[in-house]
């Protein structure tokens, strides 16, 4: 099988797996009084350690959940909750998130009374620092922008828009679970006041995240219970789980810059052998030779003519797995909400198709998607756009 | 794939809003149906795709039965849905991305010969709504279920470990979830309040609020509040859009032994030049009656030998030749009178 859906989730890191699985053999609940309890703490509390090190937080900064659609339920609704007894009810949310921060803000307005306000993006998915600056005033609770587009690629300047929130006393949540371990992400330096990671996008488990969130920052809970996560944050904590995620988020932002080098040299490669076979193939995004605009690893292409869901099946036929990148609902496809944000016209959102590259990735997957894809999109192109 | 054929498993996606949960009806376009296929397919071990044909379903089926009952007759919407979606929107795109048939578990049989019949078994017999396929179409289509009872179908699905074993048969129009075809009419079409009028006196017996909640040879819920003067029930007799009227009478008026249908299909073979003798079914599940069949350009018109009650404008006319081997299907029109 060539896989280039690596955005979607990535093969587990040897170490991490390895590092699950021995945890996993011992007994013990994280909250409790004994022998057993305060070694499977300990692990946690190293973990948590591991992680706050390499992504430039403190370590009780660092709120263990189950993944990141919680880290982000939990950062927009915990947040704006506290804020609004203080007549903050707005929202300002990035027009391309992934629908984990896009529902959850939605929810907020159709039921928590949040005036939801979404902040445009260029035609390369950029938010504009300008749009926020008009956006901000003394009513808003949040802010949530992604720091990378898990469709097309593109990285936000975070920073920039930290600072502008800051400036005005409003936190900025981040959803940075496609860019740690493929850019440099620093939770003190960027500015931001939560950010959220995620396992299985960097070689650690399914099910396993976290939300580093500033000490400073209240933040209602969602679940209640034991209080394990600063109260925060409720639930047995998933000790092989978080044992192996550190392994995987050290690892993974250890070797990040190397890693990205290799990515972005194979995923050019990549734009350019496609651009060889189907030459009227439109590369959607940022470009790929502006430092840090894009993540190394994603390619997102427009094949005019064809439709994504036709493609993906054909070379799903070959064995090669890619994404048209859009949310899905009972397995149906819309039109991808990033890329009519980002000014395509619907047939155009339609008919795109999403490469993303991993630690496993070699020249072999590509050598099978070029040799695939030429007969697919003629194929396609013949099947056409249904209405 | 027991028969060495490649197959790929696609759900249709026929509804905008799918419902979350079976509401009611028993039909096809829930999620949890789509989750059914799914995993009927993970256990057959073929890949599974949700393929979106709401807007064209919508379209051509929907809108085209809410028009049909506005214009006073009686459309059948899985006899158009196979017409357009299934057998032309689905097919088209399948043939399209290389494929070769597109195969639904109809209950019809479809021979090397390429000649449909119905299926062994005549109570499950799906022949009726496939009949408006053409040959282009039948010859990229395969009924692996045409040869098998609904319990034969029932226990193989059990021996592969098919969760769908017992679910049980879909009834009811699938886009109308609550079963409540005159609701949904009356929220398309809106209400429209006209008379009842006796076929015979052309007294006005009572109120209707829009005639196209009535079918002809309908009994129930005329509500005319008096009886006939003979005492005996009376039955819708024709609709007329025009006047808004729905025009009621007795029983034995019902009796029809002439069908006329426009929009003919012809599947087997060439299309006869002079009258056949043969049999006509008149709605689906109905029993087949002896006719003279004749063909003209896109007309068809059938005598019935014995005459048939309740024909309605918009159902179709499926000629059939009996066979031992399983009745054929000669052709189709639609229904435009019947006298």
């Amino acid at each position: 099988m060539a896989y280039l859906d690596h955005a979607a989730t990535t093969p587990m890191l040897p170490e991490a797996l390895d590092a699950y699985v021995a945890t996993a053999r011992e007994v013990g609940n994280a909250s409790s009084l004994h022998g057993a309890g305060r070694a499977a703490r300990r692990r946690v509390e190293e973990s948590r350690e591991r992680i706050a090190a390499v992504l430039g937080a403190r370590p009780s900064e660092v709120i263990f959940t189950g993944g990141g659609t919680e880290s982000d339920n939990l950062a927009i609704k915990g947040v704006y909750w506290s804020r609004r007894p203080e007549g903050r009810t707005k929202v300002l949310v990035g027009a391309v998130e992934h629908h984990a921060v896009l529902d959850a803000v939605h929810w907020l307005g159709e039921h928590e009374g949040a005036d939801v306000v979404s902040l445009p993006v260029d035609h390369e998915g950029r938010v504009r620092p300008e749009a926020l600056a008009e956006a901000l005033d003394d009513t808003v609770a949040l802010v949530t922008v992604m720091w990378a587009n898990n469709e097309v690629g593109t990285v936000q300047p975070i920073a920039e828009l930290a600072a502008l929130a800051a400036a005005r006393g409003v936190p900025l949540h981040t959803d940075a679970v496609q860019a740690v371990g493929q850019v440099p992400v620093d939770y003190a330096a960027s500015g931001v006041a939560a950010l959220t990671v995620t396992g299985h996008k960097l070689g650690g488990p399914l099910g396993v995240g976290a939300l580093v969130l500033g000490r400073d920052v209240a933040c209602t809970p969602l679940l209640h219970g034991g209080g394990q996560e600063r109260d925060v944050r409720s639930g047995t904590l998933d000790v092989p789980g978080i044992v192996s995620f550190a392994v995987a988020v050290e690892h993974a932002v250890k070797h990040q810059e190397q890693h990205a080098q290799r990515l972005a040299a194979l995923r050019d490669e990549l734009i350019e052998r496609v651009r060889a076979v189907v030459p009227d193939a439109v590369l959607n995004g940022a470009p790929t030779d502006q430092p840090g605009a894009r993540l190394p690893g994603n390619a997102h292409f427009g094949f005019p003519g064809c439709e994504g869901d036709a493609l993906l099946l054909l070379l799903d036929a070959q064995d090669i797995a890619v994404s048209t990148g859009s949310a899905c609902s009972a397995g149906v496809a819309q039109p991808s909400h990033v890329l009519l944000q980002m000014g395509a016209d619907p047939l155009a959102a339609r008919s795109s198709l999403r490469f993303t590259l991993g630690h496993t990735t070699t020249r072999a997957d590509l050598d099978a998607l070029i040799t695939a894809l030429p007969a697919a999109v003629d194929r396609a192109r013949r099947a056409g756009m249904s209405r | 794939m027991a028969t060495g054929h490649d197959v790929t498993g696609v759900h249709l996606a026929l509804s905008k809003n799918a419902a979350t949960h079976r509401t009611g009806a028993r039909g096809c376009c829930t999620k949890e149906d789509a989750h059914d296929a799914r995993r009927a397919a993970d256990v057959l071990g073929i890949p599974f795709y949700v393929w979106d044909m709401a807007e064209r379903f919508h379209e051509d089926v929907i809108e085209d039965f809410v028009a049909e009952y506005a214009a006073g007759r009686t459309p059948n919407p899985c006899l158009r849905c196979n017409e357009k979606i299934k057998f032309a929107a689905v097919l088209d795109r399948a043939l399209a991305l290389g494929f070769d048939a597109v195969v639904t578990g109809h209950h019809a049989r479809l021979g090397a010969d390429g000649l449909l019949r119905r299926s062994v078994d005549l109570a499950k017999d799906q022949s009726y709504v496939l009949a408006v396929l053409n040959a282009e179409q039948l010859r990229h289509s395969m009924f692996p279920l045409g040869d098998s009872t609904k319990e034969q179908v029932r226990a193989e699905a059990h021996a592969r470990g098919l969760a769908v074993a017992d679910k049980p048969d879909s009834h009811d129009i699938c886009f109308i979830a609550d079963g409540d075809t005159q609701g949904f009419l009356r929220k398309h079409l809106g209400s429209e309040p006209g008379d009842i009028v006796d076929a015979g006196t052309g007294e006005v017996l009572g109120k209707h609020d829009g005639a196209f909640a009535y079918t002809v040879g309908q009994r129930k819920g005329l509500a005319l509040g008096r009886p006939a003067p003979d005492g005996r029930p009376r039955y819708v007799l024709s609709i007329t859009p025009v006047t808004n009227t729905v025009t009621v009478g007795p029983a034995e008026a019902l009796e029809v032994s002439q069908v006329d249908g426009t929009r003919t299909v012809w599947i087997a073979g060439e299309p006869p030049v002079g009258p056949i003798e043969c049999e006509v079914q008149l709605r689906a599940h109905g029993r087949p009656a002896p006719a003279v069949v004749e063909l003209g350009g896109s007309a068809m018109s059938a005598r019935l030998r014995r005459p048939e009650r309740g024909i309605a404008a918009g159902q179709a006319v499926v000629a059939y030749r009996p066979d031992p081997a399983g009745d054929i299907v000669l052709g189709s029109a639609t229904i435009t009178a019947a006298s």
